[in-house]
Formats: structure tokens, C-alpha cells, sequence
């Protein structure tokens, strides 16, 4: 009996294990073991080097990149992470009512109906040099030039980010407030508590958990990113999976491969760490 | 590198469900060869290459004529270079560059072809066969046509010094590349290809992020403003490449690029936004941003072109009747009808003097000897794109593709370049 049972768990586990064992292990292993091939400029040769890691890792270009890349992570988190708790909070605690909490949070999401891609474009017109934003504040007499630095920088970057990604903040992080125990903030009154202190002692540590999930997904979604490095920055600025797509364009799939394993350890990592410092099981 | 879309969404269709007919359809072939030897109605030819030569209309034209099914496969040109070495049973026809020929055809996936069978061969213009337009020209830096053009014999894929009987690839669609400006917006006299860093341009310059391309056309500013004197720009040596792409990111950080663009759309935009005023382009994007009714030159330079020139090549499979049709292809596509088709997009063909008499003398005066239009000239599809009086920017074909100063091309230090090339868009 106990036999049967066995088998029966596993049984009932192995198609999601032949899925990720198909979609995910293998790929993964072939992405680890094509890193350590050879290539010239029209195949790829099978073999065992480090080269491509060497090169990888002692060109300062490298360096700079994983730099920028980081930097981009860290100000769109910072930024999502400010907006999206603020959003969520005003949701949770300031709409009273059931319906319209729903009904915001919808209002939260129907720029999702677009594309991804049109998001990010329309912002190419509207900050243009002769576009809306420049146009509006000269007629304003706000300034008198147009301002570059609006488009094709590092702003644009990460203004596109923080637009495109902040849900993935919101959601979360309004969840796990939508389950605070109201009881919890009027024992913390009764006792005494500001409201800062409220906030800080009970609301942001019972969010935790929101937060993680919210990071996780900004970060490993901004860390793999190129369309919008590309696009926004008009290829001014790089970023890792930039540099992967341009080797890949030259057929250099193991210099490619050699950069995938090294982001995916970094992301690995940085989720891990996360993971540490909020337990996100307990609270799901 | 796909210099224009002409892959229309019926195009795609087509090309995905030409693959399982195709694969149907030569399998029957090669196992009755004699049955259909004579009838070409049967064959099909699967062509894949870059965007630039996949043309509905030729592939329609070509099955009403010769009664032989084209399926076109557009891809850009990494993923052909790929496809050609890799897959070389995918496809029958090879529409490569000549730089690619020069990375592909030692892979020993092609064949060359017999130049008796060539109908036209003797009327291919010169570029493609001694290398000289005219017979004092120099021969341009880079990968020029004529030394990919052949290889020592039948079945060889050793390139010939000089002219054999096996060519490699029929020439289909070559063009002269320069700087493309706001006449509206520069505000000055452009003759050189160092005048995109005049600091009155700081902010508003771009140049294509492609690096095999995208290099050339540094070398050709670098050389222009006298920073770096090449040996070869085509073949770089590494110092060679460190000079210009040190040179590149100076020049970044002193913020004279507005933007670097990888796309045909890309360009067109930057342009017709007035984001930038002048940067690299190709010629069907000037084309675009006029037919937005925006100024825009395409700016002749003392220095000359950076050419660029794709043909059409056979897979090494081929054989019997199918090799026969493919002969037919080659000979139906020198005879005129096609070469006019991509003159009047600004194009120039392979055998002018066949393209020559399908088109009206006005159209000809215009494309291919710089005169000013007499009446409205229009593209292949119909539309207008040129009024009565205009004159073609550079002039005409002789003046344009007699002032090449480069071709693109392959270096040795390909590897090398492209990592400097990453650290210049990274810097």
C-alpha cells in the first residue's frame, strides 16, 4: 500500500518535472556546455576552454556593463519600490470601500492592455527634441531650449522602466496588505503608535513578503532586458543582454552562452539573497 | 542588415508553407527526374536571403514566365550567413552579399556556375567580372565583387585571381552607401564625410550600430578627418581598429551622436523627427523620409561610397532539372524585366543593357544617367516619388559607382572588432 502511494506521488509530480526537465534543465545545460566551445566566424567547434570566459571576465567593457546593468536594476527597483507601496497603500488602507478598491486597481492595470512595445515607443515622440514635452515647456517659457537629455539616455531608460514595470510592484505588495489584519493597526493605536510608527513597526514588516516578490520580479525583468536599453537609450548606453545579442548577431553563440551563465549566477544570487532575508513561504 | 522590407505578410505565409511544399515537392523531383526534365511548371526554387532581393513581384513574374515557383525566405544577413553553412539542403538559390560569399563559399554549401550557360554573362557589368567599371578604374578597398567572383574550377572553392569559367554568384542588387542630411537643417555645405563632426552638429549625428557596417563608415570619417590612415579599410589591422574606435568614443563622450541605429525604420525616424541632421543611411531610407514630404540628400562626398552589392548563388545540391531551372532563373533574371524593376527603386542592376529597354528613356535619363526628370518618376509599385525636374542626389550611375571608395567587407580581426566595437556602444 504504502508502495502504491509512492508511486502515485510520483506519478502525479512527473509532468511538471518532464516539463521543466524539457524547458528548463536542458536548455540550460546546453547553454553551459556550448560556453565552453570554440568558434570562428562561421561555426561553432565543439571543445573545453575558458577562453570565452576569460575574455568575458577580464575585459573591463564587461565590467562597465554588469555596472550598468546593476545601476539601472537598483534605481528602477528604488523608484518602483516607492511608487508601488505608495499606490498600494492608498488602495489598502485610504479606499474604503471593497468596490472601489477593485475598481482602482483595475484603473492600475489597463495600461496592460497595450503591448509592451507600443509603451515604450510612445515615449519616443513625446520626448523628442521636438517633441510634446520639449514643445509644451517652451510655449510655457519654461525654458528656452529643448532639453536632450530627455531622450536616447539614461532617464529615458529608466523612466520607460518604472513605467512599465511598477505593477509588478503594486500587485504584490497590495496583496500581502490586503491580508494585514485590521486589528493589527487599531491594537497599534491603542497602544499608543503614530502613525509613522504604524507604518514602519507593522505595515512595512508584515509587507515583506510583498516587497520580495515585487523585487524579484523587477529585477530579474530589468536585468535581462535589451529592447528598452536599445530603444530608449538610441544605443548610447549597453546592457548585458545587449552584449549578448550583439555576439549572438555574429554567430559568437559561445561568447553569448559564457555571458548568459554569468548573469544568470548573478540574478541567481540576488534572488537568493533576497530569499534570505524574507521568507516569502510563510506568507503565501 | 535588412536594407528594406519588401516581406510583405502574404510573403511570410508563403515562405513558411513553401517549406513543407518544398520539401514535398523536390523529394518527387529528384526521384522522376526525366518525367519533368523539360516541364519547369513542377519545379520549385527556394531562395532565402536578406530582405533587400525578396520581392513578391519578381517571385509572381518569374512563375508566369518560366512557369517556376519561387519561394522567397527573408532573413537578415547573420541568420543567412548561418543558414547557407549550416542548413545547406533548406535551400536551392543563396541570395547572399558578397562579403558573406567571401565567409560562405570556402564552406563548400555552393557551387560555382558554368559561365557558357550564363546567356548574358559577357553584358554583366564590369564591377562583377575584372573589377573595373571602366578600364582605368581602381579596384575599391574591402571585399570588391570581382575577387569572390570566381573559383579555379568546377566544383573549387578557391577563389580565382582572375577571371575563370566558374562564377560564383550572378550579381542581383549593388548600390553606392553615404552620409543622408537635413539640407533644411545643416545649414552649411556638406562635401566630406568629416563634416558629421562639426561641433555645430554636436547632439544631432548618428551612425548605424551594425559593426561590420557600422565600422566602415567610422574608417571612412576617421580617414576623412585625418585621424587614421588605413592600409586597407576593408581589412583592418588591430592597431588600425583600436585607433578608430578609440576615436569613436572620444567623440561619444564628447556627445557629438545623438543615437546609433541598428534598423531601416530607426534611421527613417531620427531623420524625419529632426532628432539628428545628418548620419549613415541607406538609400530607400532617404526615399522614405522625401516620401513624408521631409527635405533629405543623399549627400555625394569627395571621399566617395561604401558599396555594397548582393547576388544570387546555387546550393551545392542542386542538380538535373532543377539545376536546369535554376540556370533558366539566372538567364530570365538578366534579361531585363527584372533589372528594370530594381532600377526604379533606386537600385542598380546587373546587365544594363537589357534593364535599359524595359524602361522609358525618362526613367532611364533619370536612375542611371543622372538627368533631370521630364515628366513624374514613379517606383515599381507606382507611386510617384520623384517630380518632374528632380534630379537623382550623386548623379548618374557612372558617377556614383565610379567614386567607390570601399566595399563592405570581412575582416581577418572580426573577432577583435566586434569586441572593441561592444566597448565603444558600452563606453
Amino acid at each position: 500500500m504504502k508502495r502504491a502511494n509512492a508511486w502515485a506521488t510520483y506519478l502525479q509530480v512527473s509532468p511538471l518535472a518532464l516539463v521543466f526537465l524539457l524547458f528548463l534543465v536542458v536548455p540550460i545545460a546546453t547553454i553551459i556546455v556550448v560556453s565552453f566551445f570554440d568558434y570562428n566566424t562561421t561555426q561553432i567547434i565543439p571543445a573545453f576552454l575558458l577562453q570565452n570566459y576569460e575574455e568575458l571576465l577580464l575585459s573591463p567593457v564587461t565590467w562597465r556593463t554588469y555596472g550598468q546593468t546593476i545601476q539601472f536594476s537598483v534605481v528602477t527597483w528604488a523608484i518602483t519600490l516607492v511608487i508601488g507601496f505608495t499606490v498600494s497603500y492608498f488602495l489598502a488602507f485610504h479606499v474604503r470601500s471593497a468596490t472601489w478598491q477593485m475598481v482602482l486597481f483595475l484603473v492600475c492595470t489597463i495600461p496592460f492592455w497595450t503591448s509592451n512595445v507600443i509603451r515604450m515607443i510612445s515615449w519616443i515622440p513625446f520626448l523628442g527634441r521636438n517633441g510634446l514635452a520639449n514643445m509644451t515647456l517652451i510655449q510655457l517659457g519654461l525654458i528656452k531650449e529643448p532639453l536632450e537629455f530627455l531622450l536616447f539616455s539614461n532617464f529615458a531608460v529608466v523612466l520607460t522602466y518604472v513605467h512599465l514595470y511598477t505593477l509588478f510592484m503594486v500587485v504584490p505588495i497590495f496583496n500581502s496588505m490586503m491580508r494585514i489584519d485590521r486589528s493589527l493597526l487599531e491594537a497599534a493605536r491603542d497602544a499608543g503608535a503614530s502613525g509613522w510608527q504604524t507604518l514602519w513597526t507593522v505595515i512595512v514588516p508584515l509587507c515583506k513578503p510583498g516587497i520580495a516578490i515585487g523585487s524579484i520580479f523587477i529585477v530579474t525583468i530589468v536585468m535581462g532586458d535589451f529592447v528598452t536599453v536599445r530603444m530608449m537609450s538610441g544605443g548610447q548606453s549597453a546592457s548585458v543582454s545587449l552584449m549578448m545579442m550583439n555576439a549572438m548577431s555574429l554567430l559568437q553563440y559561445p561568447a553569448a552562452a559564457a555571458n548568459a551563465v554569468v548573469l544568470l549566477l548573478l540574478v541567481l544570487f540576488t534572488v537568493a539573497a533576497m530569499m534570505r532575508l524574507v521568507d516569502i513561504r510563510k506568507e503565501l | 542588415m535588412a536594407r528594406k522590407r519588401n516581406l510583405g505578410r502574404r510573403s511570410v505565409l508563403k515562405g513558411t508553407a513553401g517549406f513543407a511544399g518544398a520539401a514535398i515537392g523536390s523529394g518527387a523531383i529528384t526521384g522522376f527526374p526525366v518525367i519533368w526534365a523539360q516541364n519547369n511548371k513542377n519545379i520549385v526554387l527556394r531562395q532565402c536571403g536578406t530582405g533587400v532581393s525578396a520581392i513578391n513581384e519578381i517571385a509572381e513574374k518569374c512563375k508566369a514566365d518560366l512557369g517556376i515557383t519561387l519561394q522567397m525566405t527573408a532573413l537578415d544577413s547573420d541568420a543567412v550567413v548561418q543558414r547557407v553553412v549550416t542548413q545547406p539542403n533548406s535551400f536551392d538559390i543563396g541570395d547572399i552579399e558578397y562579403w558573406m560569399c567571401k565567409k560562405v563559399f570556402p564552406a563548400n554549401t555552393l557551387q560555382a556556375m558554368n559561365v557558357k550557360k550564363i546567356k548574358y554573362f559577357d553584358k554583366i557589368v564590369p564591377i562583377f567580372t575584372t573589377g573595373k567599371l571602366k578600364p582605368d578604374s581602381v579596384i575599391a578597398q574591402g571585399t570588391a565583387p570581382n575577387t569572390v567572383s570566381f573559383v579555379e574550377g568546377a566544383g573549387s572553392t578557391k577563389f580565382a585571381k582572375g577571371q575563370t569559367d566558374w562564377f560564383t554568384m550572378i550579381p542581383t542588387i549593388y548600390n553606392a552607401d553615404t552620409l543622408g542630411i537635413r539640407p533644411d537643417l545643416v545649414g552649411r555645405k556638406i562635401e566630406n564625410w568629416k563634416d558629421i563632426l562639426d561641433p555645430k552638429f554636436k547632439g544631432k549625428t548618428s551612425i548605424l550600430n551594425i559593426p561590420s557596417i557600422g565600422i566602415m563608415d567610422a574608417a571612412m570619417i576617421c580617414e576623412s578627418a585625418g585621424i587614421v590612415k588605413y592600409g586597407d579599410k576593408g581589412n583592418m589591422t588591430k592597431a588600425e581598429i583600436d585607433k578608430t574606435i578609440d576615436f569613436l568614443i572620444k567623440t561619444k563622450k564628447d556627445g557629438q551622436f545623438r543615437a546609433f541605429w541598428k534598423t531601416f525604420d530607426e534611421s527613417v525616424n531620427l531623420m524625419a523627427s529632426g532628432e539628428v541632421v545628418i548620419q549613415s543611411m541607406w538609400s530607400p531610407a532617404v526615399s522614405a523620409v522625401r516620401g513624408k514630404g521631409i527635405p533629405c540628400t543623399y549627400q555625394p562626398l569627395k571621399e566617395g561610397y561604401r558599396a555594397w552589392g548582393g547576388g544570387l548563388s546555387l546550393a551545392k545540391h542542386l542538380q538535373g532539372p532543377q539545376l536546369d531551372a535554376a540556370y533558366d532563373y539566372i538567364n530570365w533574371y538578366l534579361s531585363g524585366w527584372v533589372g528594370a524593376f530594381l532600377n526604379r527603386q533606386g537600385y542598380y542592376s546587373a546587365v544594363l543593357e537589357t534593364a535599359k529597354a524595359n524602361m522609358t528613356p525618362d526613367e532611364w535619363g533619370f536612375w542611371m544617367e543622372g538627368k533631370p526628370a521630364q515628366g513624374d518618376i514613379k517606383n515599381p509599385q507606382g507611386q510617384v516619388v520623384e517630380k518632374a525636374g528632380a534630379v537623382r542626389d550623386g548623379g548618374s550611375f557612372y558617377d556614383r559607382m565610379g567614386a567607390v571608395a570601399c566595399w563592405n567587407a570581412v575582416m581577418d580581426e572580426d573577432r577583435y572588432m566586434v569586441q572593441k566595437w561592444n566597448s565603444f556602444i558600452a563606453a
